[in-house]
């Protein structure tokens, strides 16, 4: 069937896309504002022949698609704060075991186990490890619905590609809100690479394929995380970002996902006033768009970060920008939504 | 054209799914809808709202500090979004049963009897949600009453002709409401 623009909860067309991004398996805990996703595919995924299951726990999960991806399997968790730190044990050993895999953390406010209202504190924990070890997952960052149907497959596809963990980080109002977006009921299943190294059976091969995550000897770990470390720098050319009115802008304003949305109705608002005012917004956090950040904001008066949390991203951005340009910060915590009204008058105030 | 619309009522008066049309509505005019429910510990007490927003440009926040139309279909939610109406906007109150009047002067204030048109009109107040969606359509205009109706037909096609029926029935009076019963202040 051919997609169809409808109107559709974020949360819903997350489920419907990691159908369309060929997800195989499906393994998570129930937890709010995220539990449209495993309820959508508790009923799409065994219709179609495919697996879902309430795992005991989020480490349960967390493992379970630790061992549906060493099977070479499109395997998927999905969850909000407090049950996504419960996963980063098992994230750093598929980090570590180089294992394909989505996890999604529709975040939610914290620390602790915190409230049910949106958040984005966990930046820090998305992109700077959060499990132990030197070691990164993609991180995507959608800032509509249409993308929150779009990413599980743009993650899968890059998770395949670099043998390693993606995650999509949203939050609780792209969780719940509804927009128009264009969604396929029936997509044909992606083309997925082969994966010769999954311990799927033997299969005739002349060599064991092992998924491990302990290596013992430490120069063989040494080498190990050289491998990785190569492997992240590679990584650095999938770099996404997307612009608003840059251009004549004199402030620039850096947020990510929904701060992105309250970002843009405070740069428009701020250009009523009179200030010219135009938004960057990473859409990988991990790699993260240092440079474009650091060319965009180079002309600029000041930028200006917008998070709802106590200030994560902003210590990238201005490690990008590097001192070139002062950097002010706003944010809002505990699950309340910074108003568009004031991040224009944090704008107005910046060009002054 | 951006409108920025709290529909807000006590849980099963329908006002997610008047929210819900109002934003389909947009996406049948091909113009860019967002639709936000509250939720969290407020709804286990029995009040529900959402935050609809319109535009013909791309909608940045799907929230607001105030609001160009605020519906209020029970005394609490008008006690506790009146203070969200931007001076100049709309508010509407489902008279039916909500016995105090609006405080504010700074707005344009209507008195809708949502319950009783729907009785009346389709022998339930089922019904009272879209008869409000049919006042807030007569007195801010933002979208066409078509697409208002076609959104009607298509929420509801899995419920059948009659009841697509009775809530274009009831969109209709609505529509009309303010002209015979209501006081604009």
């Amino acid at each position: 069937m051919p997609a169809k623009m409808q109107l559709t909860k974020g949360n819903e067309a997350l489920a419907m896309g990691a159908i369309a991004g060929g997800c195989d398996c499906f393994f998570g805990y129930p937890i709010t504002p995220q539990n449209e996703v495993p309820e959508v595919l508790s009923y799409e995924m065994p219709k179609r022949g495919r697996v879902f299951v309430q795992a005991e726990s989020e480490v349960a999960s967390i493992n379970m698609v630790y061992g549906a991806a060493a099977a070479g399997k499109r395997a998927m968790t999905s969850s909000s704060s407090p049950g996504v730190s419960l996963m980063m044990e098992g994230l750093s050993y598929i980090a570590c075991a180089e294992l394909p895999c989505l996890i999604v953390n529709v975040m939610r406010g914290g620390p602790g186990l915190g409230s049910i209202t949106p958040s984005q504190g966990d930046y820090f924990q998305a992109c700077k490890g959060g499990g132990h070890g030197d070691y990164h997952s993609i991180v995507l960052a959608p800032w509509n619905v249409q993308e929150m149907y779009e990413f599980p497959a743009l993650a899968f596809e890059l998770a395949d590609r670099y043998r390693c963990p993606a995650m999509i980080l949203a939050d609780g109002v792209l969780g719940a809100m509804m927009e128009p977006a264009i969604i396929a009921d029936n997509a044909p299943p992606p083309t997925v690479p082969e994966k010769t190294w999954a311990t799927n059976g033997r299969n005739g091969r002349a060599h064991k394929n092992v998924v491990n995550s302990l290596v013992i000897d430490p120069y063989g770990l040494r080498d190990h995380n050289l491998k990785l470390q190569a492997k992240y720098k590679k990584m650095q050319c999938e770099t996404r970002w997307d612009t608003r009115d840059v251009d004549d802008a004199e402030i620039l304003v850096v947020a990510y996902g929904i701060s992105a949305r309250l970002a843009l109705s405070g740069c428009k608002l701020a250009r009523k006033e009179g200030v010219k005012a135009g938004l960057l917004r990473p859409i990988t956090l991990y790699p993260f768009p240092t440079e474009p950040i650091a060319e965009c904001a180079a002309n600029k008066k000041r930028v200006l970060v917008v998070e709802l949390s106590a200030g994560q991203m902003v210590e990238d951005v201005r490690l990008a920008i590097n001192g070139r340009v002062p950097v002010d910060f706003y944010g809002e915590m505990g699950g309340v939504i910074p108003s568009p009204v004031e991040i224009c008058r944090k704008i107005v105030e910046a060009a002054q | 054209m951006l409108e920025q619309t709290i529909l807000a009522g006590f849980g099963g008066q329908g006002v997610l799914m008047m929210g819900k049309l109002l934003a389909q509505s947009a996406m049948e005019e091909g113009i860019s809808a967002t639709w936000l429910p509250s939720y969290g510990p407020e709804m286990r007490g029995g009040t529900a709202n959402c935050i609809v927003v319109i535009s013909d440009d791309e909608i940045g926040s799907p929230v607001s500090e105030s609001y160009d139309a605020v519906v209020a279909m029970n005394q609490p939610s008008l006690e506790k979004f009146e203070s969200k109406v931007r001076p100049g906007g709309t508010m509407l109150i489902n008279k039916s049963i909500v016995p105090i009047k609006a405080s504010r002067d700074d707005v344009e204030v209507y008195y809708v009897a949502a319950n009783d048109i729907a009785e009346h009109e389709c022998g339930s107040t089922q019904a009272a949600n879209v008869v409000m969606l049919g006042a807030l359509q007569s007195v801010r205009q933002k979208l066409k009453s078509h697409s208002i109706e076609k959104a009607i037909a298509y929420v509801f096609a899995s419920k059948g002709q009659s009841v697509i029926d009775s809530n274009l029935k009831a969109f209709a009076a609505g529509m009309t409401s303010l002209h015979q019963n209501a006081t604009a202040c």
